[in-house]
């Protein structure tokens, strides 16, 4: 049995953290959790408690649903969402199984789907678990370490604002049941949730990226605390997560074409300061995937990628990107989970389609340049 | 035929008379707190400057910060009702969720949601509850409410939901003024519906404004038209203004580097505005400011305006000057506008960036003598000093490698030297009115941005046409002569993490005001 007083509860100023950590690890993508952030606030100052419980203290018979928000992010800045949609599909989920969820897991902790299992555990009265499944964003539903190392995340439920309620009973992979709900999401106005099969809290310990949330905090935290001091917040950010930054430069150009509702694109940065003469180029997909220094690849997918303007630190979506900001370029190394060979098959530069481009773990590369 | 242009800031009201592109006279006066008394005397010395006819003057253009102002100090604002078509969506966050409280307050927190609202391809989300509406009516009138802010989700897509609502509420409501958020923003609810709230909330101070402003001109024996800078460095009617306020939010800083492309005739070029405390630097592409991308935060209510990407840092004329020996700092504590009492060259005890200047011969300013004894080291160092910072901030705002001069203006300008890097300096004539010329010189626009279905044979190249189309019409509307309308801004953004090929398009023109050949 999960304990009732294990882990720690969130208040206002860790939300704030939160939005700033999660938008960072969106390495482009995920939307902005701005619109999550106020929900989640509204829903503390009514007095609904929103607890964090430690990955390692889930009873291995601990039922949990992962769950998030599935379409369009500038369609969740418009049409913003009722706000039972989650507790809708955990109920659903219930009722088809038959089964009673003990706590919720988080698919994505980069951008807006952070926010949304605190919001829908803390309307059912169920802690969230300090875990997420891809320790960054990632496009598509099949890219959790969940479904990488096994599990099948159907039967699922898919509900809208409206009251549809939607379930997808089997697809015969992952990335069917991506393909199916990415279609039904259309029909329900292009923003809606999702909740997955539940998994076992044995296998969560295993196969989910631990401490998602606490990391995404302390992130944030460290951000918050370098502008309050007029401290450099990049400096923060790389010491915080063990990252480096690799460039810094001016926006030269921007290319963007849409494929099957992705974005795809590449960004030109030119250098300055330390990386003054020098080229930069990040190739895009939703999220920044390859980091190019005058050509050469020098960062992969899953190693995050991050742009920020260069002066508040603050992240800035691939959507956002303009010619001629300013802004640097942070790696930081993904965790072990995503760098496996059956991960690297579905979230590496071929579950991409990058042709040519290998993955060369940045912690690797890290190794080799302390060595020379 | 003249034009007559006045910029209304925080501390001075700047008036210029132009013809065609020449500045005839510029002046300064002290921004007064009922503004109109400052308007009047710099205007008056502006016409008596120039000598010219009162009656040949066609057309008053005034850059004001007063709403952005009442917005900030929580002046002059009034209640609203908020009224959001939306339901069941958006029940989560309602209207100014994410207000500072006190501002709320004085809004009055008066908020209604009614089943209503688009879906992004336009299906309706509910049809328009016109039974809730009456209820709402019955509310605003028992609560002796004057205006109301009515945003529907996607209206920017189809604003047909919001402009029935309205016509509802003022039948049952006579004498309700009603904003519908299409009129004022873009995608984005919250931000737009915040928009329309606070223009709501400024109607009664923008028709007392506005009235104050037209007494001042006939006062004044004008007669002409007066139009008011947007924050997008173009104009609209004083009577769009009436119905608009909030469009006036941040014109400001954009007057001043329209002014200065326009005084050098440049139409690419980084602007650098060197005041006592602070230096704002800017780039204008193609005449107009380079706009900011993130949300700009007014009164501490995020807006989706766009506004001019600028940015400061801590250099002006009174900026302190301290150390030797390769230590010497400038800034970022500054004497600011006590410059005249405190700097040497004016007497007083205190080493500024003033005074290096003076004492290296850049300008002669107050009393050289007093500062023959600085050592050269130290102004060498000092000037050294500045010189860095003024290159390391315009090459931030470069956008290309291009060779793009700088210009430079306000009172702290003497600071700039005659190149910075590769690049050359222009000081404008009447650099220190260069806002009121930007007022002067002010363009009509036209804008659309809204989600376009690539479905049904449309290309994206259809799509930008029509978007194209819609905003000339829109300029057209607002005065600007046809044959002068140009395309400044056209984009495209694919619509993420959904299938349909479904984009965004924003474009933008602008043309000359009708009337006003420059």
């Amino acid at each position: 049995m999960l304990e009732r007083t294990s882990g720690f509860l969130l208040d206002e100023r860790k939300i704030d953290a939160l939005e700033i950590g999660a938008a960072i690890l969106g390495t482009g993508g995920g939307g902005n959790p701005y619109i999550g952030k106020l929900r989640a606030r509204e829903a503390l100052r009514q007095g609904f408690k929103m607890r964090i419980v430690p990955l390692e203290t889930l009873p291995d018979d601990a039922v949990v649903v992962s769950l998030g928000g599935i379409g369009a992010p500038l369609v969740s800045h418009e049409r913003i969402k009722e706000g039972k949609e989650g507790l809708r599909c955990i109920r659903a989920l219930e009722e088809r199984l038959g089964i009673s969820v003990d706590a919720v897991a988080c698919e994505e902790i980069g951008g807006q789907n952070a926010m949304e299992p605190l919001i829908t555990a803390s309307a059912a009265g169920l802690p969230v678990v300090d875990c997420d499944g891809m320790g960054r964003a990632f496009p598509e539903m099949q890219m959790t370490t969940y479904s990488i190392y096994g599990h099948r995340s159907t039967p699922s439920v898919m509900c809208d604002l409206h009251g549809n309620v939607v379930i997808f009973e089997h697809a015969a992979s992952e990335k069917w049941h991506e393909t199916m709900a990415r279609a039904c999401v259309v029909a329900q106005g292009g923003a809606s949730t999702l909740a997955s099969a539940p998994m076992s809290g044995k296998f969560l310990k295993q196969f989910a990226i631990p401490g998602s949330y606490s990391r995404a905090m302390a992130l944030g935290e460290a951000v918050l605390t370098a502008r309050r001091a007029h401290a450099d917040p990049i400096c923060a950010i790389c010491e915080s997560e063990n990252g480096r930054m690799v460039f810094r430069g001016k926006i030269a150009d921007v290319s963007r074409t849409i494929a099957g509702g992705f974005v795809r694109g590449k960004v030109h940065l030119t250098g300055f300061d330390q990386y003054e003469g020098d080229e930069g180029s990040v190739l895009i997909q939703n999220e920044n995937l390859v980091f190019l220094r005058n050509g050469a690849v020098e960062v992969v997918v899953p190693d995050l990628i991050v742009i920020l303007d260069v002066d508040s630190g603050e992240a800035i979506t691939t959507e956002m990107l303009r010619y001629g900001q300013r802004v640097a370029v942070l790696a930081l190394p993904c965790h072990p989970l995503l760098r496996s060979e059956a991960a690297l098959e579905v979230v590496g530069p071929k579950g991409f389609g990058l042709e040519g481009i290998d993955y060369r773990p940045m912690c690797e590369q890290e190794r080799e340049r302390v060595a020379r | 035929m003249y034009r007559l242009g006045i910029d209304v800031g925080g501390t001075n009201t700047d008036a210029v008379i132009m013809a065609g592109r020449s500045v005839l006279a510029g002046v300064k006066a002290a921004t007064t707190e009922d503004v109109t008394s400052g308007v009047i005397e710099a205007m008056e010395a502006a016409i008596s400057k120039a000598a010219v006819e009162r009656s040949k003057i066609t057309h008053v253009m005034i850059g004001t910060t007063h709403f952005t102002n009442a917005v900030i100090e929580r002046k002059h604002v009034n209640p609203v009702a908020a009224i959001r078509l939306c339901l069941p969506a958006t029940a989560c966050l309602p209207p100014m969720v994410d207000w500072p409280e006190d501002l709320r307050q004085t809004v009055g927190g008066h908020r209604y949601l009614v089943r209503g609202g688009y879906e992004f391809d336009g299906r309706e989300i509910a049809p328009l509850d016109i039974d809730e509406l009456d209820r709402i009516a019955a509310d605003i009138s028992a609560k002796e409410l004057k205006a109301a802010a009515i945003t529907s989700v996607f209206s920017p897509i189809n604003a047909a939901m919001e402009t029935a609502a309205r016509d509802h509420l003022m039948k049952r409501c006579p004498g309700l003024r009603v904003v519908v958020s299409s009129d004022i923003g873009r995608i984005g609810l919250l931000e737009r519906e915040s928009a329309a709230i606070m223009n709501a909330s400024l109607l009664e101070l923008s028709g007392r404004t506005v009235d104050a402003f037209g007494r001042a001109l006939q006062a004044a024996g004008l007669s002409c038209p007066f139009f008011i800078t947007q924050n997008d460095g173009t104009l609209m009617g004083a009577e769009m203004v009436r119905e608009f306020p909030v469009l006036t939010f941040a014109s400001g800083p954009t007057n001043s580097m329209r002014g200065a492309a326009f005084l050098t005739g440049e139409s690419d070029a980084i602007v650098v505005d060197i005041g006592g405390t602070t230096t704002d630097i800017g780039a204008i592409q193609r005449g107009f400011p380079r706009q900011a991308s993130t949300v700009v935060d007014i009164g501490g209510v995020r807006t989706n305006f766009r506004m001019p990407d600028v940015f400061s840092i801590g250099l002006g004329g009174g900026s302190l000057v301290r150390g030797t020996g390769g230590a010497t700092s400038v800034g970022p504590q500054s004497v600011g506008y006590r410059i005249t009492k405190e700097a040497l060259v004016f007497g007083g005890g205190t080493l500024t960036a003033t005074d290096i200047a003076v004492a290296a011969g850049r300008a002669s300013i107050g009393n050289p003598a007093a500062v023959a004894s600085l050592s050269g080291e130290l102004v060498g160092e000092a000037l050294a000093e500045i010189v860095q910072m003024l290159e390391r901030g315009v090459e931030r705002s470069r956008i290309s490698p291009e060779p793009i001069p700088v210009i430079a203006v306000g009172g702290g300008s003497i600071l700039m030297p005659e190149r910075l890097g590769d690049l050359r300096v222009i000081r404008p004539e009447n650099f220190a009115v260069a806002n009121a010329v930007g007022a002067a010189i002010a363009q009509v626009s036209g804008e659309v941005d809204r989600i376009f279905s690539l479905a049904n044979g449309l290309t994206r190249e259809t799509c930008l046409k029509q978007a194209e189309e819609e905003a000339r019409e829109k300029a057209m509307r607002s005065g600007a002569a046809p044959a002068t309308i140009t395309v400044i801004e056209r984009e495209d953004v694919p619509l993420a993490y959904l299938p349909g090929n479904a984009t965004r398009i924003h474009v933008k023109v602008v043309g000359e005001m009708d009337g006003v050949h420059a």
